[in-house]
């Protein structure tokens, strides 16, 4: 075998070298790009990268959270103190106000949320004229996503064509896109959960407090942990318990967080990042198996939902 | 040798990329299926939903392929349509597989799957032997200059896993290996039989092979280098963009000027000279940066940021490389070129050629012949349509810093793309 003496990357830099790579490539080709935050692990790890791409410069995007409204204060605050150390700009746009828009109608009061984050999306980059959206979407998560390329062409309607994408060949993305189109861009595509944490734990990245074991009131619900009783940052509680729901409290973490009426928790009682990384070494469950309820409903629900716009 | 997941990996291991070239009928989803069942990536709630299906479909066992069963548009079909990336670690090291579709009319996906593998299976079906698919698959793995192929001769268990089939097999694959020269310096190619069905010789050994004594999948997996697999050790730095903080109200980054890129090939320390592209200036290395942490020295693959002694002027799609060591700038280049788009070349089109970070405006020199990926045969053409591989030269408004894509994949490979659509038309190889 040949090149046995050469030097090479070990694999957490060099996932961290790719993923710089083609932040500054957004940067390079797009006139208008923008990263999308949540306070969430993945997106955290975004930052971290964007910092070690652009450092000592400002990141040459804003930052953007598209809010439910159900979403746990503690990530929202340690967003917002996030954006604040690193004195980036920070845009929140909010489903609330697309539904007061009228452009979110939900079919019912407790519907979730998360799949009208799309409307809302498109909205704020029209307002924007965004030419490109950074996001911390991974082909481990979803086999909807395992063929997603790492910058995904979308039509001036949002919609991605998995029948139409571009060929993306070597290290040469085509963030070409003409006016009101739209390129989403995918730093991590090629982490696994496992990354992640790895990365967390090795850049000692700070994460907002649910992602470590906690005790939590919770029911069964459709054989999921179901959170009850969560306040908001409005003061209003969300998720109340049905009747004959018993309420129990629980140790348990969250694998992902996101809309509070569609995420799920696990049971867990690893209270630091490399207790996490030791059970995510030995789970037997997917990230999304055990957390995403809206992912569960059929084999291709993620599929429809990025053609219609979905992250 | 088991595979233990269970323990957690170490954050100095590495990485290796490789594809997957067959048909559905050679065992290639299974032969994945396989390598992710036994390294234990595959958890209980998608195997859970694999039971179902397989149940669904009438099936009895479990059906490993079906995990690489991808979108609903494509399970509609009943086809692959597009190239999967799928993940699997054994601890040691981490493996990123790009799974794409074996068929003639997805040479282009085949290509796309190539360009970023260090190493390439290239499945057999024992009973079939060396088919035109597997010429064709080879060739194409040869063009897009993968270092490592692995020849798996897949479903041994039905041929009573006879040696005979196997050194038959490999005698005839040499024969063709030769033929088109497939065995150049640096790349190897390895035979391995094996039962992706049964398991034989994937992660264990399996019973039915004993005369075979070289090494298992996954031990060949783990032990091939996943250095970078360029020949060249030419220092190769595409600028991809330049940090200039002048608002900022501290001194010291008033004049700072930061050029960043990823080190293609070769490796460059604090101290060295180096040339900037096309325009020649000449300058020192002052300092190399990650964010801002400052290193003696930056490798392949590595993504920092160069600063250097002298105020030149450098921006996005110029090249830092080492003084004494540059690429001449070129403004004619020939390549093998595969159209990937549903729309044929037109030679009297402009198109825009994308080289390392740089772009230029492209026009159609002439097209020297096709190559029939099946026969390997040069033929006359006139025109160029989707999945076609052909030798051709394109004239160029601006000057790029080119290599030859077998000495250097990164600074001799290019895409092409159709302005008015934005769309990625082709891939190009430079010769030379």
């Amino acid at each position: 075998m040949s090149n046995l003496n050469k030097k090479t990357l070990s694999h957490l830099d060099w996932l961290e070298s790719e993923a710089i790579h083609i932040l500054r490539e957004v940067a390079g080709q797009c006139s208008n790009p923008v990263l999308l935050f949540s306070g969430g692990k993945d997106s955290l790890c975004i930052l971290r990268l964007a910092e070690k791409a652009f450092r000592p410069g400002r990141f040459p995007f804003p930052l953007m959270h598209i809010d439910t409204g159900h979403n746990y204060q503690e990530v929202i605050n340690f967003r917002d103190q996030r954006a604040a150390e690193l004195g980036e700009r920070l845009i929140v746009r909010s489903v609330e106000d697309s539904m007061k828009r009228g452009t979110v109608v939900l079919k019912s009061e407790d519907e979730s949320r998360n799949k009208h984050q799309s409307v809302t999306l498109l909205e704020a980059i029209e307002e924007f004229g965004f030419d490109c959206c950074i996001g911390g979407a991974r082909r481990d998560e979803e086999k909807a996503r395992a063929k997603e390329r790492i910058m995904s062409f979308r039509d001036e309607f949002g919609q991605w064509d998995p029948k139409n994408q571009r060929p993306e060949l070597w290290n040469l993305y085509n963030a070409r896109s003409h006016k009101g189109e739209n390129i989403r861009a995918f730093p991590i595509s090629n982490w696994t959960e496992m990354d992640v944490w790895q990365y967390i734990e090795r850049e000692q990245l700070q994460l907002p407090s649910i992602y470590f074991a906690h005790q939590r009131d919770v029911v069964m619900r459709n054989g999921s942990i179901f959170p009850v009783n969560v306040p908001l940052t409005t003061g209003e509680v969300i998720n109340q318990p049905k009747a004959g729901e018993e309420v129990i409290s629980m140790q348990v973490r969250f694998r992902t967080v996101g809309d509070i009426t569609c995420t799920a928790p696990v049971i867990s009682d690893a209270d630091d990042v490399s207790k996490i990384v030791l059970e995510t070494a030995t789970t037997t469950i997917t990230e999304r198996g055990a957390t995403r309820l809206d992912d569960q409903t059929s084999d291709a629900s993620m599929e429809q939902r990025k053609k219609e716009g979905y992250f | 040798m088991t595979v233990d997941i269970m323990t957690t990996p170490q954050h100095n291991d590495s990485l290796l990329r490789f594809m997957t070239c067959g048909s559905v009928d050679d065992g290639k989803s299974t032969l994945i299926g396989r390598l992710l069942f036994d390294t234990k990536t595959i958890l209980a709630d998608t195997l859970t939903q694999m039971e179902k299906t397989s149940k669904k479909r009438g099936m009895g066992a479990v059906d490993l392929s079906l995990l690489t069963d991808g979108l609903q548009a494509e399970r509609e079909q009943g086809i692959t349509i597009d190239v999967a990336y799928r993940y699997f670690s054994t601890g040691t090291r981490k493996y990123i597989i790009a799974d794409a579709p074996g068929h003639e009319q997805y040479t282009r996906n085949m290509v796309t799957a190539a360009s970023t593998a260090n190493l390439a299976i290239i499945l057999i079906d024992a009973r079939k032997g060396v088919l035109t698919q597997t010429r064709r698959h080879s060739y194409l793995a040869h063009l897009v200059g993968i270092p490592h192929i692995v020849v798996a001769v897949n479903k041994m268990d039905l041929v009573d896993y006879d040696q005979a089939v196997f050194e038959r097999i490999r005698a005839d694959y040499l024969a063709f290996a030769e033929q088109i020269g497939l065995q150049r310096a640096g790349h190897d190619i390895t035979f391995i039989p094996l039962s992706a069905l049964n398991g034989d010789m994937i992660v264990d050994r399996g019973e039915g092979l004993d005369w075979y004594t070289g090494p298992t999948l996954i031990d060949l997996l783990e032990s091939v280098p996943a250095a970078h697999s360029e020949q060249s050790e030419d220092f190769r730095f595409p600028v991809q963009f330049v940090c200039r903080p002048h608002a900022s109200d501290d001194p010291e980054l008033h004049d700072f000027r930061g050029f960043m890129g990823k080190v293609e090939s070769g490796e460059i320390a604090v101290g060295d000279a180096v040339t900037a592209l096309p325009s020649g200036q000449t300058s020192t290395v002052k300092a190399i940066q990650l964010g801002i942490e400052q290193l003696p020295t930056a490798i392949t693959e590595q993504s920092v940021t160069l600063l250097l002694e002298d105020e030149i002027d450098i921006s996005r799609g110029d090249m830092i490389v080492k003084t004494g060591a540059a690429p001449e700038p070129v403004k004619q280049i020939d390549a093998f070129v595969c159209w990937l788009s549903e729309t044929p070349l037109s030679a009297a089109r402009t198109y825009i050629i994308r080289h390392t970070t740089r772009e230029s405006k492209a026009k159609v020199g002439e097209i020297a012949y096709k190559v029939d990926v099946n026969t390997l045969e040069e033929l006359p053409t006139q025109g160029l349509a989707m999945n076609d591989i052909a030798r051709i030269s394109f004239r160029l408004a601006q000057p790029l810093m080119v290599d030859a894509y077998s000495r250097n994949r990164a600074t001799g490979a290019f895409i092409v793309i159709d302005e008015s659509t934005n769309n990625t038309v082709g891939a190009g190889m430079i010769t030379g």
